[in-house]
């Protein structure tokens, strides 16, 4: 059966509308069927995001606990700044708006998080070089302290001096750096 | 011109070399999901926000030469024909989700195609990288610096205590999905792997078969990538999987090495006898076909069949999707069309190699 949209593709969407009464059948493609409205994005298949939606709790009232339309209602909506995502939004379609909106949802961010990433919360890979600004002298020191840490434990005094003079190095960078952007 | 490399050649340049433990691993890939950071992500971007990213990377990097990944070719979605789309998703150059998304998107294509960087797909950027073989290390090492040399012109969203900023959360962090591709006949024959995915998942990484539906491994080729993103370096989690991926390899050889010593004839037999349907068949679906090459693959591996290149049987296995085939016949063909064809493409290909 031939698409009654676009009469090319074949009819892989069927439809059965009744509008006052009045029956009537469609049969169009599956491109027709998202362009005419028909079906709503994500419906063709159910994906992991779906799954995940289920897990960030939605702001909307929760029956369960009765809680009363009105009270839901003051309650101001948490809503992104930068690409006017909600959290209900992004509830239901479990994907972010932008890189704001996880600074906007941050409180609520470390449950689904957790659940997501066998419990973590907090990035510890690559830090990229413009954007990372001087998040790479700070973990570079955070390094070195450690390293200090183990030398003075195993009474390497010589060795953790030279890390020591380093640690004050970059110290000074990092200040120089702060005054700088100042 | 690149456009039509990209069509005519079944398996990309980079695909043509041997990598390490090439008998069972297929390839080893980096994905590194990034975005801008001024911009609404393309879920819920504006045509005029994701006209912005499209031009800003076919300005600063068309045609641009990074290392050995020469002549970057933007294809965008809005060109292409569905079937063009079919066979860049077969290949693995751009994603089932980028085809779907007409206007838009596009990947920027190395001219040796082991680099795809996508665009506007569920990120901005999605940068590809395949090495052939078991490279995972040397894979990671270069992704990372392409995404340095992207990130010299487009500012990413980052954030100390979240990493990379991504549109899903099951990304954020590290944006890396590493992933290598296995060929594991003996333990899906013995059922063995059906028995290890539970341990393996445990530790964060998930195994899949590819080129099937559902939980099914078509012709035996699974994919391992890890789950997790966040709270690790890209280090830690490449050598996760760089130990598990070996333990299979050593399992899969144990594995062959059984069912030679228990059951040598009748390995021997079902060899034989895929490879006398592959060259005789007139018509053959592609399940089949996927099932087949995969055991001619493992007779060349155990040394029953001599003269085929291992290679032939990667081209084969794309060359016989449904997309690829309809590109070669220039039509559109239907189910039954297809399988004839995808018979006849076979035997012209497996006689071509015993004439050599």
């Amino acid at each position: 059966m031939e698409c009654q949209e676009c009469h090319q593709r074949s009819a892989t969407v069927h439809l059965t509308q009744v509008v006052n009464g009045q029956k009537s059948e469609i049969h169009v493609c599956e491109k027709c069927a998202k362009e005419k409205g028909y079906m709503n994005y994500g419906e063709e298949n159910f994906t992991l995001n779906d799954l995940l939606s289920g897990l960030f709790h939605s702001e909307g009232p929760s029956p369960l606990k009765g809680q009363s339309p009105q009270s839901y209602a003051q309650k101001p909506k948490l809503k992104c700044d930068n690409c006017g995502l909600t959290y209900d939004e992004f509830a239901r379609i479990g994907k972010f708006g932008c890189g704001v909106c996880y600074e906007t949802f941050d409180e609520r961010l470390n449950p689904i998080l957790r659940r997501v990433h066998s419990g973590n919360t907090k990035h510890d890979g690559k830090i990229p070089k413009r954007e990372g600004g001087n998040l790479h002298l700070k973990k570079e020191m955070e390094e070195y302290k450690t390293n200090l840490r183990q030398l003075i434990e195993q009474e390497e005094f010589e060795e953790a001096a030279k890390v020591r003079d380093k640690i004050r190095s970059l110290e000074d960078q990092l200040h120089n750096g702060e005054d700088g952007d100042v | 011109m690149s456009l039509q490399q990209f069509m005519n050649e079944a398996i990309s340049p980079w695909m043509k070399q041997e990598g390490p433990d090439s008998d069972i691993v297929l390839s080893s890939r980096i994905r590194l999901a990034r975005n801008f950071s001024q911009h609404p992500f393309p879920i819920i971007a504006s045509e005029e926000t994701l006209s912005q990213v499209l031009e800003f990377i076919q300005e600063e990097f068309q045609n641009h030469s990074f290392r050995d990944y020469k002549n970057f070719e933007l294809v965008q979605m809005k060109d292409l024909q569905p079937i063009e789309k079919r066979v860049l998703v077969e290949k693995h150059l751009i994603s089932p989700h980028l085809a779907e998304k007409a206007e838009k998107s596009a990947s920027l294509i190395s001219q040796n195609e082991q680099v795809s960087i996508m665009i506007n797909e569920e990120d901005h950027i999605r940068i590809q990288l395949y090495f052939p073989g078991f490279q995972l290390d040397q894979a990671l090492e270069q992704a990372s610096q392409l995404d340095d040399w992207l990130e010299e012109k487009v500012d990413y969203a980052f954030d100390e205590k979240r990493g990379y900023l991504t549109a899903c959360p099951t990304n954020v962090g590290t944006g890396m999905r590493a992933s290598v591709m296995m060929h594991l006949p003996a333990l899906s024959m013995t059922s063995q792997i059906n028995r290890m995915t539970p341990a393996i998942n445990q530790l964060g990484l998930v195994v899949r078969g590819i080129y099937g539906e559902g939980s099914e491994a078509l012709g035996s080729i699974f994919q391992i990538s890890n789950q997790i993103t966040l709270g690790k370096s890209e280090e830690d989690i490449v050598e996760d999987l760089h130990s598990v991926v070996k333990q299979l390899i050593d399992q899969e050889r144990k594995a062959r090495e059984a069912l030679m010593s228990r059951s040598g004839i009748q390995l021997e037999d079902r060899i034989f006898r895929s490879y006398g349907v592959l060259t005789h068949s007139r018509i053959i679906e592609s399940k089949e076909a996927a099932r087949c090459l995969s055991d001619l693959r493992l007779g060349i591996d155990l040394g029953f069949i001599e003269h085929i290149p291992r290679t032939i049987l990667n081209e084969l296995m794309v060359l016989t999707q449904p997309g690829f085939l309809q590109q070669y016949a220039k039509e559109t063909l239907s189910p039954d069309e297809r399988d004839i064809r995808r018979a006849s493409l076979i035997r012209e290909r497996l006689q071509l190699e015993n004439e050599e």
